[in-house]
């Protein structure tokens, strides 16, 4: 029973990872009615900038917020001269446009920084605030932002102008217009904010993976499985996702032969099985309309 | 003469390489209700279309005497032309509190509970509904959301698509008769798109008349009803 | 007309031919891919006949991926999980029952067949960007699959298996080396399954399913059973991608799971999208853009990365950030390259093609 608890608490803390990276696909999705697959590289660049200026000599939040700002500067900029001009192509261009953001990303980030290895600080420490070793200081502070950044979006889209039309924009473009929205403007923006999320994802992850252009591969199929276990269309459902897939897998090593590589195949498992049974995941919107 | 409202000179639209509309020319005066009248596939929804920059365009369309087909559509809608296309374009995942809010997002914030509170004087059923997914609402309430959306941008000109479309005749009357008061009491110019020729031209001041794309008639609303063959043709009787 | 001697009537014979074949291209044409083929392996260098031969292969699986996008508007970001299932299979079935290479290829197509049947149940409800995101998992996690432990013994792990001992010879003391002989073998499956791949196009189901595939309602309106239909296509698609793994196998001669990572899938991917999608022939032109760009591409990036260091050089102040690497820009080329493929022909190469034969028609008339 104690290794169960165990397990369960260690799952959150990978968990927290997850739902991050959930998070931030699920803003995405909602910015532009895409996934990205570029999403997870864009988040591991962002964490070299964070640690090319921590090398300059930024001390940690300073380099965390000026990362924030640049990320949300680049994500603006990519949509703008990337994807704009493709954006009422068909979705398999709009795929074969992610895929080249990926290579592009990833091999900068090679090119600039090396293939090699990097180890990333953490603000928080690696003590163990919970018990002997459940629960180290660094994966509570990754839960903690990860809510910290759920509320605040939560409170951005519910209450504010922009969160309100931005929500209109990608759910009926042709109406945001007719009421005055700049529907390529909030494109963009969800893209800048998307990618600031991707931004903070990948600082609170790199502590944990260490810093390296492939980091975010996996990690992304996580965030995807969470992010549709939650619902493409719920924040909070992302954020739950993230941890119950962190969760699942950990306590998945209680099954026989499912050793550690056998992991990625629960991800796979529970993203056909969620999509099969409940397409809208668990706290998904189905959308009622009359005809 | 004073200037017009909207004015349209030698309007052509396409959707891809399909020419649909051939040299349009038209005027409306700040105040009027001016109807559009035409079969299906006539062209009318396109002309809409046309004016709120949703298809490719060439000639000259003028809005306040300024010169507006070369603006993108949030553009032209910030200078107070509120378009109600085809099919209400409702925001279905948004309640309704939401659509009236998004029909004045250009708007400042101050006057947006006041705003909301005059769409509920013309449209007390939404008062109701207030809080409901705006997609539950049925085809009657969601034309009038459609409408006080347009209304929360206190538009100098409205362009509606159809509004008669899909609703029951007693509801039809309703609506026509608030248009009536919104044109009279609020000041807003009309555009209307419709296909139920009679009521349109009875609220109408000015109408014109199209076929495959072009105008084949215009003139006082009065004088074309009055026109042996609109009566035959559109009429019916 | 005189008298005929065996000489004229063989040329009249020989003209006879030429007549129509030049009246009937397709046949033509036909008989020019087996001739080119049939010659090829004897003037190519090994290297070469090794390249043509991948390509086919890629062909073949660009195909599979091409009839499930053109029949069921659904497409894959996983077809590279059974490319592995068809190289495995056949793998597994020569080194574990010494079967010969040729038996075991029907025997991974049908397995191939029962999996993307499978796999194509729960996707028949997915679409757009679901069955992306269905098909990426797949993709991630094939490799991990692969390595499995309870059937180590069978796959052979991490390690993978090994097949240089088993490459087939070329029978009949045919004067053949063993690569010349796979791209025969290659060449041959080649034309089945293309020739396959056309007879479904053009068949009247393949019709039917061309013309409804967008079309829900009409779909329920014709009565045939949509689903099932679907899920079959699915199956079929796998078929020629495990067709051409199984091809894979015995080409490369190793099977081991890190080579069907997803960039496989994607490559499956893109060249279907390159080539153009619904365009059978343009699986060939993918093939020949997945095969060759990413070498181009690296070219170009040592290049550029010399130029780089030219110009630090020259101005000493030209920003640099940590050692750039020049392998690292090879990504950064292809991606580039990508992009400006889909800004400049968003329908593909074939849309391209179509788009030259039309304006070439436009300038005759």
């Amino acid at each position: 029973m104690e290794q169960v608890v165990q397990q369960i608490i260690g799952g959150l803390a990978t968990g927290a990872i997850y739902a991050c990276i959930a998070l931030s696909i699920v803003m995405i999705y909602q910015a532009i009615d895409h996934l990205n697959f570029a999403q997870g590289e864009m988040a591991m660049f962002s964490t070299y900038i964070a640690w090319q200026l921590m090398q300059w000599g930024a001390p940690y939040w300073g380099a965390f917020f000026i990362t924030i700002a640049i990320s949300f500067v680049l994500g603006y900029v990519i949509e703008r001269t990337v994807f704009k001009p493709v954006h009422n192509a068909p979705v398999l261009s709009h795929i074969v446009i992610f895929i080249a953001l990926f290579a592009i990303i990833n091999s900068m980030a090679g090119f600039i920084w090396e293939f090699t290895i990097k180890p990333f600080p953490t603000p928080f420490g690696t003590k163990s605030v919970l018990g002997e070793g459940l629960l180290s200081a660094h994966g509570a502070g990754m839960i903690a932002v990860t809510g910290v950044m759920l509320g605040m979006l939560y409170l951005f889209f519910r209450y504010t102008r922009v969160g309100l039309a931005m929500r209109a924009a990608s759910a009926n473009p042709d109406s945001a217009r007719l009421v005055g929205i700049r529907v390529g403007f909030m494109n963009a923006l969800g893209w800048g904010m998307a990618a600031a999320i991707g931004a903070v994802a990948g600082m609170m992850i790199a502590p944990v993976v260490f810093l390296e252009p492939n980091m975010m591969v996996t990690i992304l199929l996580y965030g995807f499985a969470g992010a549709v276990v939650g619902g493409l269309t719920s924040p909070g459902g992302a954020v739950f996702g993230g941890f119950a897939v962190g969760v699942i897998e950990n306590l998945a090593s209680f099954v026989p032969h499912f050793g550690a590589e056998m992991k990625l195949s629960i991800a796979l498992a529970l993203i056909i099985l969620v999509l099969t049974l409940k397409p809208s995941g668990l706290f998904g919107r189905r959308i009622v309309s009359r005809v | 003469m004073s200037t017009p409202l909207l004015s349209a000179k030698n309007l052509r639209a396409f959707y891809g390489p399909t020419q649909i509309l051939y040299d349009l020319n038209f005027d409306m005066h700040t105040g009027g209700i001016t109807t559009l009248l035409g079969a299906n596939g006539a062209g009318k929804t396109t002309t809409l279309r046309a004016l709120s920059a949703m298809v490719r365009t060439s000639g000259e369309i003028r809005f306040d005497g300024k010169l507006i087909s070369n603006k993108e559509t949030a553009d032209i809608v910030r200078l107070g032309v509120a378009h109600v296309p085809e099919g209400r374009g409702t925001f279905v995942r948004q309640t309704v509190e939401e659509n009236l809010q998004l029909g004045g997002i250009t708007q400042p914030a101050s006057q947006i509970s006041a705003d909301v509170e005059r769409v509920f004087t013309y449209f007390p059923r939404l008062k109701e509904r207030f809080r409901q997914q705006a997609g539950t609402l049925s085809g009657g309430e969601q034309q009038m959301l459609a409408i006080g959306r347009a209304l929360m941008l206190r538009p100098k000109v409205m362009l509606l698509d159809e509004p008669s479309f899909g609703l029951a005749p007693l509801i039809v009357q309703e609506m026509f008769e608030i248009l009536r008061t919104l044109n009279k009491k609020e000041k807003v110019s009309m555009f209307l798109v419709e296909q139920n020729a009679s009521l349109a031209l009875e609220l109408a001041d000015h109408a014109y008349l199209l076929e495959t794309g072009r105008v084949v008639m215009s003139g006082p609303a009065k004088q074309l009803s009055a026109d042996e063959s609109i009566r035959r043709a559109y009429l019916g009787y | 007309m005189k008298t005929s001697t065996p000489v004229t009537s063989v040329i009249a014979a020989i003209g006879a031919t030429v007549i129509t074949l030049a009246q009937n291209w397709k046949l033509a044409g036909f008989i020019l891919v087996l001739i080119a083929g049939a010659i090829f392996p004897l003037c190519a260098s090994g290297v070469f006949t090794f390249q043509i031969t991948q390509l086919l292969i890629y062909a073949i699986a660009i195909a599979g991926l091409n009839l499930l996008t053109g029949f069921n508007g659904q497409f894959s970001l996983g077809h590279s999980a059974f490319y592995a299932i068809g190289a495995y299979v056949s793998a597994v079935l020569m080194t574990q029952l010494d079967m010969p290479f040729y038996l075991t290829i029907p025997i991974a197509a049908a397995v191939c067949f029962v999996f993307g049947f499978l796999f194509g149940l729960p996707a028949l409800r997915l679409e757009g960007i679901y069955l992306a995101l269905a098909t990426f998992a797949l993709a991630i996690a094939t490799p991990q699959i692969l390595k499995f432990k309870p059937v180590e013994h069978l796959t052979g792990g991490v390690q993978g298996l090994a097949l240089f001992h088993l490459k087939p010879e070329a029978p009949f003391g045919l004067p053949f080396d063993q690569d010349q002989w796979t791209f025969y073998v290659t060449f041959a499956v080649t034309i089945l399954m293309f020739f396959l791949a056309f007879s479904l196009v053009n068949s009247r189901s393949g019709r039917a399913m061309k013309a409804i595939r967008d079309n829900h309602i009409a779909a329920k309106v014709t009565g045939i059973d949509l689903s099932l239909f679907k899920t079959l296509t699915f199956g079929v698609s796998a078929l020629f991608t495990g067709v051409a793994g199984s091809l894979s196998a015995l080409l490369i001669a190793f099977v081991a799971p890190d080579s069907f990572q997803i960039t496989l899938a994607i490559a499956i991917f893109v060249g279907m999208v390159v080539g153009g999608v619904g365009w059978i022939p343009g699986a060939f032109l993918g093939a020949l853009f997945i095969l060759f760009v990413p070498n181009i591409a690296e070219h170009i990036a040592f290049g550029l990365s010399a130029f780089f260091d030219l110009i630090r050089k020259v101005i000493p102040f030209f920003p640099s950030i940590g050692e750039q690497s020049a392998k690292g820009l090879t990504g950064t080329v292809y991606g580039v390259f990508l992009i400006l493929l889909i800004y400049v022909m968003p329908s593909g190469l074939a849309g391209l093609l179509r788009l030259a034969v039309q304006r070439l028609a436009r300038a005759r008339s």
